[in-house]
């Protein structure tokens, strides 16, 4: 026999004290992640009545919309929101339903901007760059992963470059509308530049011959945000 | 996958915090009245004292032992109820000239036995072979005493069951950056080893200055070779015989540490090895209730501890090989690019193993700071407490891996 014989009450009591530890750092990221969730759900709002407010001045202005909405950062507010939803993808303790969700509704703001560009191109005759970019997470796509690198690249060396990400497998009618209208294979990653569609991987210097506009910055960091546009460009 | 190996990080994450709650409860519990009252350290009258053999066995420790048997000398202790004797194991340098002439100048007290090299359990053996005395200590020949530490020890033999009692250990003199390092993992040595013995659940007495019942050797025997590290496998020997080894948290002992990170590494994968291997030959230790709280809870959750410290460096190099990957694919694709990092909230890790690595970071540190408390009487961070956070988790996983590597391929692992 021990000298000291075991207290099984002990023994359970840590068990609960270390179960409560568990609990309580489980309910503390459930709480913060679900915090943050809101502040996405917020953010794509706040996103979404811009778009709305913008059509909406589109369409009283008639004539000359031009002037009111050239100055829109609609485009850099909705990089933030798919760099931090591309963060809750890949980030264990989101919940995926509500992350895949807000996946959905990134997509349609993506779709909706970009068509409040397309008008704008063709209303003032804005010439930005438009990039679609569609990509898979269904399977390794490692070229998917690498062009995502190529576009956070381009992006951050130029700014005023629009880039619009797609998961091609999202069940989302508006997002498989735009793969139809633009005859997007299946074979990815896939580009469409200014109405144009690339399949399969392109380095930054065949992107360059492609658009001859885009900067050949090679080092210099111009963005501060390294992973801003990687979020809406790169796959899972 | 990648679901089942973080529920397995979360299993080693219950496990440790479990053992580190368990022992913080213990702490705070409170003291039993027999350990408070040999805290005190009282003994009445000189009658009382029971006389002592300090064994100090010693292969080439010219450089220290002077200091050491000097140190004993000056014991707190009645001088007619010590004795110290110093058995060289065959030194090659001026160790045996060295005891011959302490023998010579402390006649009534100092005895020296040469004998051939043969390992340190047959030096000490041939001590206790001689002894009569009622207790036997042994003290390493690179370690000093204080002089109240025997003294401090002494009551905790009121109790008949105990059989050993250990002391503090704490670093001599630290002076480079490892020795800072050993020594905050030492004061946490100092916390653990208090716990482990209010728990009867110490599984080494250390060569430097444990003390032994001189009858216990009669009882279960003397020492083994025990795979380099006979001081664990008596330990185990006296608790899977049922009796006890007491600790007296402030008798503080010093001792010289490794210097350089090969001679710590040689050291450490000696006492892991020394730890896996004596507890495979006591398995029957483990989980067996019939040894209390080592059975259940100590033993157990340091076998499980390098089970899964193993895993976590695995699942560690796993992430950081991932990443490095893919930042190769990156710079491969389009080339290195540097960035000032930003700070945003919304990219604070807020994963449950974040917050699990806070709790079991704070409550090691608040154990750290509790030993610091235990040695030296002030629980003010330091530096060698940095140093043990920043660099022992990345030398220790070497002797770890290198301990398992011997055992597992049953490779020699010598003392020095």
């Amino acid at each position: 026999m021990p000298p000291i014989p075991l207290n099984y009450k002990k023994y359970v009591l840590v068990f609960i004290l270390t179960a409560a530890v568990f609990g309580l750092a489980f309910i503390l990221s459930n709480y913060i992640n679900t915090k943050k969730i809101d502040t996405l759900k917020l953010s794509g709002d706040t996103i979404s009545i811009d778009i709305l407010s913008l059509e909406t001045q589109f369409a009283l202005l008639q004539e000359s919309p031009c002037k009111t909405v050239q100055n829109s950062t609609l485009s850099d507010e909705l990089n933030s929101l798919g760099e931090r939803l591309s963060y809750a993808e890949n980030q264990r303790g989101f919940s995926t339903a509500e992350v895949l969700t807000l996946k959905k509704y990134y997509s349609i703001l993506e779709i909706k901007d970009y068509l409040l560009n397309q008008k704008l191109r063709k209303t003032c005759g804005f010439r930005p760059t438009t990039i679609l970019y569609f990509y898979s997470t269904k399977e390794e796509c490692v070229d998917c992963t690498r062009q995502g690198y190529v576009l956070t690249k381009i992006r951050e060396d130029n700014p005023d470059i629009r880039v619009y990400s797609f998961d091609y497998d999202l069940d989302v009618s508006a997002v498989q509308t735009m793969i139809t209208l633009h005859k997007i294979p299946a074979s990815l990653p896939v580009l469409v530049i200014n109405d144009k569609v690339y399949d399969g991987f392109k380095s930054i210097e065949e992107m360059q011959a492609i658009v001859p506009e885009l900067k050949a910055s090679s080092t210099s960091a111009t963005s501060t945000n390294a992973t801003s546009s990687k979020a809406t460009t790169t796959k899972k | 996958m990648a679901d089942i190996l973080v529920y397995i990080l979360y299993t080693a994450l219950f496990c440790g915090l479990y053992f580190q709650i368990f022992l913080l409860l213990t702490f705070f519990e409170g003291k039993d009245p027999q350990v408070a009252e040999n805290d005190k350290g009282h003994i009445k009258g000189d009658d009382a004292f029971p006389s002592v053999t300090v064994v100090v066995p010693c292969f080439n420790e010219a450089k220290t032992l002077r200091g050491t048997i000097m140190s004993l000398l000056a014991l707190d202790y009645p001088k007619n109820k010590l004795s110290v004797m110093i058995v060289d194991d065959g030194s090659k340098d001026e160790t045996l000239s060295i005891a011959k002439s302490l023998a010579k100048q402390f006649p009534q007290q100092v005895k020296t036995i040469a004998k051939e090299n043969g390992g340190k359990h047959t030096a000490v053996n041939l001590a206790i072979a001689e002894c009569t005395t009622e207790l036997i200590g042994c003290l390493d020949a690179d370690s000093f005493v204080e002089p109240s530490t025997l003294r401090k020890m002494i009551p905790y033999f009121n109790d008949q069951k105990t059989m050993a009692v250990t002391p503090a250990m704490r670093v001599h003199k630290p002076e480079n950056l490892l020795q800072l390092m050993q020594k905050a993992e030492y004061n946490l040595g100092i916390f653990t080893k208090r716990i482990f013995g209010m728990l009867d659940a110490i599984h080494v007495t250390p060569g430097p200055f444990s003390i032994f019942r001189r009858s216990v050797f009669d009882k279960i025997g003397v020492f083994k070779k025990a795979h380099n590290t006979e001081d664990m496998e008596i330990a185990f020997r006296i608790q899977s015989h049922g009796y006890r080894i007491a600790n007296c948290h402030t008798a503080h002992v010093y001792t010289v540490t490794p210097d350089t990170v090969k001679k710590l590494h040689r050291q450490r994968t000696r006492w892991i090895y020394g730890f896996i291997n004596n507890t495979i030959d006591y398995k029957h230790i483990l989980f067996n209730k019939k040894y209390g709280n080592m059975g259940m809870l100590t033993i157990p959750c340091s076998v499980i501890s390098i089970v899964f410290t193993f895993y976590m460096i695995g699942y560690f190099l796993f992430r950081v090989g991932a990443n490095t990957a893919d930042n190769i694919e990156r710079w491969m694709t389009v080339g290195i690019n540097f960035h000032m990092p930003t700070f945003d909230l919304f990219f604070f890790n807020t994963e449950i193993l974040t917050f699990l690595g806070i709790v079991i970071f704070a409550l090691t540190a608040f154990i750290v700071l509790l030993g610091k408390k235990l040695a030296e009487d002030s629980a003010v961070p330091s530096r060698d407490i940095v140093y043990f956070f920043i660099f022992y988790p990345f030398v220790a996983p070497f002797w770890l891996g290198k301990a398992v590597y011997n055992t597992v391929f049953a490779k020699n692992t010598p003392w020095r």
